[in-house]
């Protein structure tokens, strides 16, 4: 679609049982669009599902993403189409990356991972490694075959807890809690009765001492829509169809109503939109969760509607 | 095997800073990658090229210094920017903060204020019909409004002009602007660096707001300062000068005023396009983080890159008639801002601050003339004007 990131499947491989990570690459090599540790990606399979993934590889290889994805039986059908049908050549599609999970700046930190959590988290680690601050990861999961990326854990030696649970029993949070205070961050992601096992101890915690991510349940994702719709533009008054392969700017650009932009990734912010009327469907980076409920302006480089016709001011 | 063309021209010689133009021409020519023979520095004039690099921060480093002083084995002459001179990791953070305090939906709250504020300006300047732009509009709007927006006290604001404006000296070769600069810049940078306190800032500006951040732990106490400073170099001087440019563009097309007069909400469109055709700040260096390849070139390690934003911009290969300044056209994608994760962060301020201004003036005023000798000011990076006399007929 014109206003998505067009990606091509360059490796499939299982890194664990259950769980498959996928290279994501531009068709033509192209340059992908930048990321941070914690950030996810809207996939759209191709079979139509929009799933979101964590980002797991290095950024520092511009032209390519992976992403790691668990087979999950009680799931819809978006996990057991990318571990059963995908293949490497298979084309799909993504949104701009965006991150709720920013890692800050800390003198130490403390990484907890629930399963396929360890996503987001991986990127973080290699990070704080780099930058040569204390960290710490405690790596819970039902058993060692279901725990992906071990491997590349292992060189980081007793940094590393590793808990399988048939062996050792759930994460012992209360023993590696850091008390509340500056020196150490925490980073958890995993299933809710972790995060909310460590909200509970974490209770009188400062603001931003702990920062966890959630799994968004399959439910909440919406659907790529892959049909045309109205775009009035009150100011100018005039109304354009936007067809799928359009981005809503191209459409609005294309009949003379000039909406300045920059980047075209949902990035820069340039291309702000109020919207009158409809619900957008936000693709950009720029905006929170709270930002996107209000449904008040959207970045028409790379979001749609999520309503059939929107009023834009225009 | 492709010849690397080499210019023996000093891009930073008074001649090249009072009229640039020629020099853009004959770089973009030249090929797509120039030997700069005056400052061992890998020149980038077209369009391509320079947007590809600023993206790259993966291959072409910020942290070496964005000007030709390279920080692996020269000492930066002050403590290096947090946004400016840094890459990812550092530069994640303090960006991500800095996004968000400065970002379209946080500056809705100063939009009436600071289109009344314009209003305010321009009638006051209209008193008379012939005024020096620069000093009464293009510094005098940033200046009352977008310090009160950081929230620093009003007493040595005067301040913030003479040390942008040596800042940006600094990014070139050390030749008599800088050496004009260096002798008062420790007593601004003084005064500069005390504005970034917490208690100094008032409590709900920008400022402010970083230090908010910075109690989140977005970023650490040590860091807040150091991202208010941000505002206060990179947020005048470049406004001011985008300012004088869209005044002088309008001054030299009347039929583009006219244009404006007609929809007002052309505004942000004609900033751009000033910004696009003017290019306030005319380059910026990266350094190579490993050999790298542009164009066929090998950049070895280590070595400099000369990015020309105003050549760029005025690359016929990527604009169609580049040199006409023309509200007609698209100036979306152009390079002024930079491009990629160093892009303005302050890009959105910038524009509000020149549709506030532009909206107020197009309302009053029918006809902007140039009313006597304008005059450049030259400065390494920046293209600016001392002064730009212009006479007004009233609508």
């Amino acid at each position: 679609m014109g206003d998505l990131i067009d990606l091509v499947v360059t490796e499939k491989s299982a890194v664990a049982h259950g769980v498959t990570a996928l290279t994501l690459r531009h068709p033509e090599g192209r340059r992908l669009p930048d990321w941070s540790p914690g950030a996810h990606l809207d996939l759209v399979l191709p079979n139509g599902m929009v799933r979101q993934y964590s980002l797991c590889g290095d950024r520092w290889d511009s032209g390519s993403y992976r992403v790691a994805v668990l087979r999950e039986p009680s799931g819809r059908g978006g996990s057991a189409f990318v571990h059963d049908r995908l293949r490497c050549g298979d084309r799909m599609a993504a949104s701009a990356p965006r991150n709720n999970f920013r890692l800050a700046p800390a003198p130490s930190y403390l990484f907890i991972a629930g399963g396929i959590g360890i996503t987001p988290l991986l990127p973080m680690i290699h990070q704080a490694a780099l930058l040569g601050v204390g960290w710490h990861l405690l790596y819970g999961g039902r058993n060692l075959g279901s725990m992906a990326f071990r491997d590349e854990l292992a060189g980081h030696g007793d940094r590393v807890t590793v808990v399988p649970q048939d062996e050792l029993g759930l994460l012992d949070l209360p023993a590696h809690l850091p008390p509340p205070g500056p020196d150490t961050q925490i980073y958890c992601c995993g299933p809710a009765p972790l995060l909310e096992a460590l909200q509970r101890l974490t209770a009188g915690y400062p603001a931003g001492q702990v920062r966890t991510e959630r799994f968004v349940p399959a439910a909440e994702t919406s659907a790529a829509r892959d049909e045309p719709f109205e775009v009035e533009l009150r100011r100018t008054g005039v109304t354009v169809v936007v067809t799928p392969r359009q981005s809503v700017l191209d459409a609005i650009n294309a009949v003379g109503a000039t909406v300045l932009s920059s980047c075209r990734q949902g990035t820069c912010g340039t291309c702000e939109t109020a919207v009158i009327e409809g619900r957008p469907e936000h693709r950009d980076s720029i905006l929170d969760d709270s930002e996107r409920a209000a449904a008040d302006c959207l970045f028409p480089c790379v979001s749609r509607s999520g309503s059939g016709r929107l009023v834009l001011d225009a | 095997m492709l010849t690397l063309p080499v210019s023996e021209v000093d891009p930073f010689s008074p001649e090249v800073l009072e009229d640039p133009l020629p020099f853009q021409r004959q770089l973009r020519e030249a090929g797509p990658v120039v030997h700069l023979s005056s400052c061992d520095a890998y020149a980038l004039g077209r369009y391509e090229q320079v947007h590809a690099v600023l993206r790259d921060w993966q291959g072409f480093q910020s942290a070496a210094g964005v000007g030709l002083s390279n920080f692996r084995w020269e000492k930066p002459w002050r403590p290096p920017s947090l946004l400016l001179e840094a890459d990812p990791p550092h530069h994640d953070a303090p960006r991500a903060v800095l996004e968000k305090v400065l970002g379209p939906r946080a500056l809705r709250k100063l939009h009436q204020a600071w289109f009344a504020d314009a209003e305010g300006l321009v009638d006051e300047v209209l008193a008379e019909r012939e005024f020096d732009a620069i000093t009464r509009l293009a510094q005098a709007f940033p200046l009352r409004v977008f310090p009160d927006a950081v929230g620093i006290p009003v007493e040595g604001r005067e301040n913030l002009l003479p040390y942008g404006d040596h800042l940006f000296n600094a990014f070139g070769p050390h030749n008599d602007l800088v050496a004009r600069g260096t002798e008062g810049i420790g007593a601004l940078s003084t005064w500069v660096d005390a504005q970034c306190a917490r208690d100094v800032l008032s409590g709900n500006g920008f400022g402010a707001a970083i230090w908010a951040a910075a109690d989140r732990g977005d970023i650490t106490g040590e860091q807040a300062p150091l991202v208010v400073r941000s505002l206060l170099s990179a947020g005048v001087d470049t406004t001011v000068h985008g300012l004088a440019a869209v005044l002088y563009a309008f001054a030299t097309h009347p039929d583009q005023w006219q244009r404006l007069r007609a929809d007002p909400a052309l505004a942000k469109v004609a900033f751009d396009e000033a910004v696009r055709w003017e290019s306030p700040v005319q380059t910026f260096f990266r350094t190579a983080t490993a050999d790298v390849e542009i164009a066929g070139v090998t950049v070895p390690e280590g070595k400099k890159v000369l990015m020309f934003l105003g050549a760029a911009n005025r690359d016929p290969r990527r604009w169609h008639d580049p040199d006409v300044f023309d509200l007609a056209r698209d100036p979306s994608g152009h390079v002024g801002f930079g491009m990629g994760l160093h892009q303005c962060v302050g890009q959105h301020v910038a524009r509000l601050e020149a549709s506030a201004l532009l909206t107020a003036l197009a309302k009053r005023v029918d006809r902007i003339e140039i009313a006597g000798p304008a005059k450049r000011h030259h400065n390494n990076t920046l293209r600016a004007w001392e002064s730009l006399p212009l006479r007004v007929r009233l609508a």
